[in-house]
């Protein structure tokens, strides 16, 4: 780059990273070199600065050992009360996290950075609860010492020889807002120990005694001061990406720390990390996996595992690899990703080894053309004590409930090599039946066939045994002196050295082939599960389905119980509402199920929060926010954990979280046209209303006040036509009225029939009785089946759709032109019909006249909201008939409404 | 009329719907007393000599079928009711519990005066509709002519053979002729009380009864229906 300006990928880190770091609390760090240097004190001291301020500061926390300047501090400041536990029969105080985030204080004073909490705690780590903390947006104070930090642990523990076991990962140093080293010279700090003025626990103090010898507290400083000065460096550094000051550095720096499953890997990742930091670089751990990797004990690859919770706690990205070849799936990496430094182990393969099958290393020398290489050697005090180490700590710190798996000898496991002793005695015989016709390397050949056999059987082992057993016999049977095991001739020694070489190297490619064969296997069935699992998400048409279809892909992939927990619209987590299936887990801890939804990160079994809880919980997301949770009770953790299984749920969480996001934008579209529809009517009813109400409302008001107003002057005459208007405009509005509450009500649902047997002609008596007054002119014609047709309906109701269907007919067509109801019945329906002689139906309109609020003639003279007929409609539909409209043939318009008859009409005995 | 100024009581919560009430009423000739809640109405009922209670349903204190039960267990006086729309069941319960007469809100006066009429005469002559055993009505120039002491129904002097059970439903509907019946009085009445729940037995005989006597069956002059609440017939 030649141009001044920033890159504007690193500025858009940096924006992202002050906007969340703007929300979130600040954190202070007190950095000392040991203990005893006053970080409590200076601590306390900027608490009650920033209180003189007049800023809520509240101490969590603290370590006051009973020293007195420091208690005196104290006075004034707000003190939370701490937690306590009782242990094991000794009561422990530790921080209240609760109780702080309930405070919520603007500052809050937490000791001891690197303390680990009493089991059963919400984290198992002091520096998870101030995260928390942090996130709340509360600003924290905290202290530790450079002992306790988790790259330079290492190299303290080589220095002063004592290890710490509490330690904080490097990047909550790094991410801490401010550093404030709190420095003590060495001399002064012995003497304060000798005053008396440190604390120090009974049973440590000789251990201890020898810790604060002058040489590693000038060591200690010295790494103390180191470290403050590489973050000056940082803030500088930002300060010049800030401000455009054009880069010193390469840009897009990455480095790889490859490692393997031996003693070397922990130095190799704190290594790493050291690289990276000082050159301010993405850096990247991975492991790759060979087939024969993959064969390793469980216990190895926990450790291996272990490694890689590590690098991420000390920022790195870990990834696993499988591949056949260690350097050909580096190189492969190293290209994709651009890596330009690598940081390996030396080559362990020395000498000859190395040089017949060669090395990672020189792989990677001669074919990684662009980039750097740097190798780490394994310290010199034999090999021995390295593998010892490297096993105590994986004892001393498992994985958090990563159990051991008992290593069982698989069923046959010492009858295979009975097996292969058979099948190599077996090609004995053969190949003595065929001694006396055949060449004796031919003979060779059949022993090699038997190998062959064995390999792709039973294996390695088996294999091995049966190229050694062939040779043997092979010597004892078919190389002179016959039937024994001296040679004869030197050349036979190199048949039997070549014979032993081949079988050997053929069992080894047979197993290889073989086990290769089976990480296909391995891989194919997991991509058919996720295959099969992504489609039955995709055709699931609710969360209750996705629920179902996940809970038992989990289940049989994880053999885990598991649950999916959804917020309900307070944003609290709910057992959900639906039934469970076999394989749901009961009883999931909402409160867990709550922080991990709260938090957006995992909880449980196996994390570092609330590992104590049985299941483990994973959130569940999308885009741009958390979902769900699922909270998932394994068999076995290792199921979980293991790399590629992880990686596996990881895709499984974001099928879900699809599927979820999914159906959720399809409810919300759905809700929405739903709410435009409402919205849509609201306003027609509104309009509709306004105008029709009011039309006749002004007549009322208008005519009442003439009334009124002209008494004593008005004719009686014109007091009879104003009341007369005043009652005919009063009736249509409680027409209207009617009119509308009805459909409100049928719209509403809360509409009971009271269906009973009636006489057609009863409801249509009653019908022209009521609309005696409107049918004054008109000629009705009335065609109804010979005796008395029962109906089983409403009959108030089915009068009802009569009298809109007939003023309908009335409003639309010529005044005294004929108007025909007409019905039959057959022995499952009964169909009626209102037919008239006007103008018809538009064309087209057939349907759209039954909807609510249409009007077929937009004149101001017809009155009515558009309702008559979407209430037909809405009674028709709630006895089971439909109706529909027509034009007649010879003119006009036909209603015809068709009701279902489910059951015989009931038997009379009749006179 | 034989009494001057018949007095009634007007149990109504709502001021205008009183007030237009208590003037229509007063300028008709008749005596109004108010009142505004179920247990005023029944004091005034008592105290005030009434001849007949206008009863509106929707009162706020109590239910109008408990203040008609109330007033029937001293009283014969006729009772109206008013009531919303589309609640036929508190009709027929009012009905039921011994109302004389409904009207449905929103009402025209004349249609008050008309059953106010009725309801009057019934209670003073209970019979007086019934000439000496003969009840003659007359509608669209069609004379119905129900002889109740030879059992002889003509209309138009023409004789109609009716069967027992329908004689026994006119019958029924002539002694209370003009005034709403249900379905469970008639039923009760005509079939007896264990025939409540076959109100299509009504039903049918109505028609029959119906396509004998109405000039058109469908649009029925003498036997009217009360939409879901009963039959009544025409004076």
């Amino acid at each position: 780059m030649s141009d001044d300006r920033p890159d504007p990928d690193q500025l858009l880190a940096r924006v992202e990273r002050d906007t969340a770091k703007a929300k979130r609390g600040r954190l202070k760090i007190f950095f000392g070199a040991a203990a005893g240097v006053g970080k409590s004190y200076a601590m306390l001291l900027a608490a009650r600065e920033r209180r003189a301020e007049n800023l809520d500061v509240v101490v969590g926390l603290i370590e006051t050992h009973g020293r007195k300047e420091t208690q005196a501090l104290l006075k004034g400041l707000e003190v939370l009360p701490t937690r306590q536990i009782d242990y094991k029969g000794t009561m422990l105080h530790e921080f209240d996290i609760d109780a702080a985030l309930k405070r919520r204080p603007a500052i809050i004073i937490v000791d001891e950075l690197a303390h680990t909490n009493a089991p059963n705690s919400r984290h198992p780590k002091r520096w998870q609860d101030i995260h928390e903390l942090l996130e709340a947006g509360i600003d924290v104070y905290t202290a530790i010492n450079v002992q306790h930090l988790e790259s330079l642990n290492d190299d303290i523990g080589q220095i002063a020889g004592i290890r710490v076991w509490e330690t904080v990962p490097d990047t909550v140093f790094e991410d801490a807002d401010e550093i404030e080293l709190v420095d003590l010279p060495p001399d002064e700090l012995l003497l304060r120990l000798k005053e008396g003025k440190i604390y120090l626990p009974q049973q440590a103090q000789q251990a201890i005694h020898n810790f604060f010898r002058k040489g590693n507290l000038i060591a200690l400083r010295e790494l103390a001061l180191r470290q403050t000065a590489n973050r000056v460096d940082a803030q500088m550094l930002n300060y010049r990406e800030d401000h455009a000051i054009r880069d010193v550095w390469q840009v897009n720096e990455r480095i790889l720390v490859c490692i393997g499953p031996n003693a070397l890997a922990e130095r190799l990742v704190r290594a790493g990390k050291r690289v990276a930091t000082s050159l301010r670089a993405e850096w990247i751990v991975a492991y790759v996996e060979t087939p024969s990797l993959q064969r390793l004990s469980a216990e190895k690859r926990d450790g291996v595992l272990r490694i890689l919770r590590l690098a991420e706690q000390l920022g790195a990205e870990t990834v696993t690899l499988s591949a056949p070849e260690i350097s050909e799936a580096i190189i492969k990496f190293a290209c994709e990703r651009n890596i330009n430094k690598i940081v390996l182990g030396k080559p362990n393969r020395r000498g000859w080894k190395r040089w017949l099958l060669g090395s990672v290393v020189d792989v990677l020398i001669s074919h990684a053309h662009n980039i750097n290489i740097y190798l780490l050697g394994s310290p010199q005090t034999a090999e021995n004590g390295a593998v010892e180490t490297e096993i105590s700590l994986f004892r001393k710190s498992p994985l958090p409930g990563l159990q051991q798996r008992p290593i069982n000898k698989p069923k046959g496991y010492y009858s295979r090599y009975g097996w292969t002793a058979l099948i190599t005695l077996f090609s004995a015989f053969i190949a003595y039946l065929m001694a006396g016709r055949l060449e004796l390397a031919n003979l060779v050949m059949v022993f090699l066939l038997g190998v062959v056999f064995v390999a792709t059987h039973f294996g390695r082992g088996p294999s091995v045994l049966a190229a050694v057993l062939g040779v043997t016999l092979f010597d004892f049977l078919f190389v002179p002196p016959f039937y024994s095991f001296s040679v004869a001739h030197s050349q036979y020694l190199i048949t039997l050295t070549t014979m032993l070489v081949v079988g050997v190297v053929i069992s080894n490619l047979m197993v290889n082939v073989h086990s290769q064969a089976k990480v296909a296997a391995h891989r194919e069935r997991r991509a058919s599960v996720l295959y099969a699992m992504s489609k039955e998400l995709a055709a699931s048409q609710s969360e209750e389905e996705i629920v179902r279809t996940a809970v038992r892909h989990l289940h049989s992939e994880f053999s885990s119980r598991n649950v999916i927990l959804f917020s309900d619209s307070n944003g609290r987590v709910v057992y959900p509402k639906q039934k469970s299936i076999p394989e749901s887990l009961h009883g999931a801890d909402l409160s867990v199920a709550q922080w991990v939804l709260d938090h957006n990160e995992m909880a449980g079994q196996g994390t570092n929060t609330l590992p104590g809880t049985e299941a483990i919980y994973f959130p569940i997301h999308n885009e741009d926010k958390v979902l769900g949770v699922l909270a998932l009770l394994p068999v076995n953790l290792r199921r979980v954990f293991l790399p590629e299984q992880q990686k596996l749920l990881e895709t499984f969480l974001r099928q879900i979280g699809q599927a979820v996001t999914r159906i959720r934008l399809a409810e919300q579209a759905k809700m929405t046209q739903m709410q435009v529809e409402a919205e849509r009517l609201r306003n027609s009813l509104l309009s509709a209303i306004s105008h029709d109400l009011r039309t006749p409302l002004a007549t009322i008001i208008g005519s009442a006040s003439t009334l009124l107003e002209g008494e004593g002057t008005l004719q009686t005459q014109d007091k009879l036509d104003l009341s007369r208007v005043i009652v005919d405009e009063a009736e249509r509005m409680s027409n209207l009225i009617n009119n509308i509450l009805d459909m409100a009500r049928l719209d509403a649902g809360v509409v009971e029939l009271n269906k009973q047997w009636h006489p057609l002609e009863e409801i249509i008596g009653t019908v022209l009785t009521r609309l005696h007054k409107h049918l004054a002119d008109r000629p009705v014609k009335v065609k109804l089946p010979a005796g008395i047709p029962l109906v089983f309906v409403d009959a108030v109701m089915i009068e009802q759709v009569f009298i809109n269907l007939l003023e309908n007919a009335i409003r639309y067509t010529p005044a005294g032109s004929e108007l025909e109801i007409s019905a039959e019945i057959s022995t499952n329906a009964v169909e009626c019909s209102v037919a008239d002689h006007g103008p018809g139906i538009p064309k087209g309109r057939e349907e759209q006249l039954f909807e609510k609020f249409y009007q077929a003639r937009h004149e101001a003279a017809q009155s009515g909201v558009g309702l008559g007929l979407a209430i037909c409609r809405a009674i028709v539909e709630v006895h089971g008939g439909r109706i529909y409209a027509q034009n007649r043939s010879g003119g006009g318009a036909i209603f015809t409404f068709i009701l279902p008859i489910n059951e015989p009409p009931p038997v009379m005995e009749l006179e | 009329m034989a009494k001057i100024n018949p007095v009634i009581i007007v149990i109504e919560d709502d001021p205008p719907i009183r007030r237009f009430l208590r003037t229509g009423l007063s300028t008709q000739g008749f005596t109004v007393f108010e009142a505004d809640t179920g247990k005023q109405g029944i004091i005034e009922a008592e105290i005030r000599k009434s001849d007949l209670v206008i009863l509106d349903l929707g009162l706020p204190d109590m239910d109008g079928v408990d203040v008609i039960k109330a007033i029937r267990t001293w009283s014969a006086i006729p009772i109206i009711i008013l009531s919303a729309r589309s609640s036929e069941q508190h009709k027929i319960d009012a009905l039921d519990a011994g109302a004389d007469d409904y009207l449905t809100k929103p009402f025209g006066f004349g249609e008050l005066l008309a059953r106010i009429r009725v309801a009057l005469r019934h209670a003073s002559r209970p019979m007086e509709h019934i000439k000496a055993d003969v009840f003659v009505t007359t509608c669209c120039q069609r004379v119905l002519k129900v002889d109740l002491h030879n059992r002889v129904v003509s209309i138009d002097d023409q004789e109609i053979h009716l069967t027992p059970i329908q004689y026994r439903l006119l019958a029924v509907l002539v002694k209370h002729a003009g005034r709403v019946l249900t379905h469970q009085q008639i039923l009760k009445e005509v079939w007896g009380p264990s025939y409540s729940e076959n109100a299509h037995y009504l039903r049918i005989y109505m028609s029959q009864l119906r396509q004998k006597l109405e000039a058109d069956s469908t649009q029925p002059k003498f036997l009217l229906t009360e939409s879901g609440v009963g039959y009544r017939l025409k004076v």
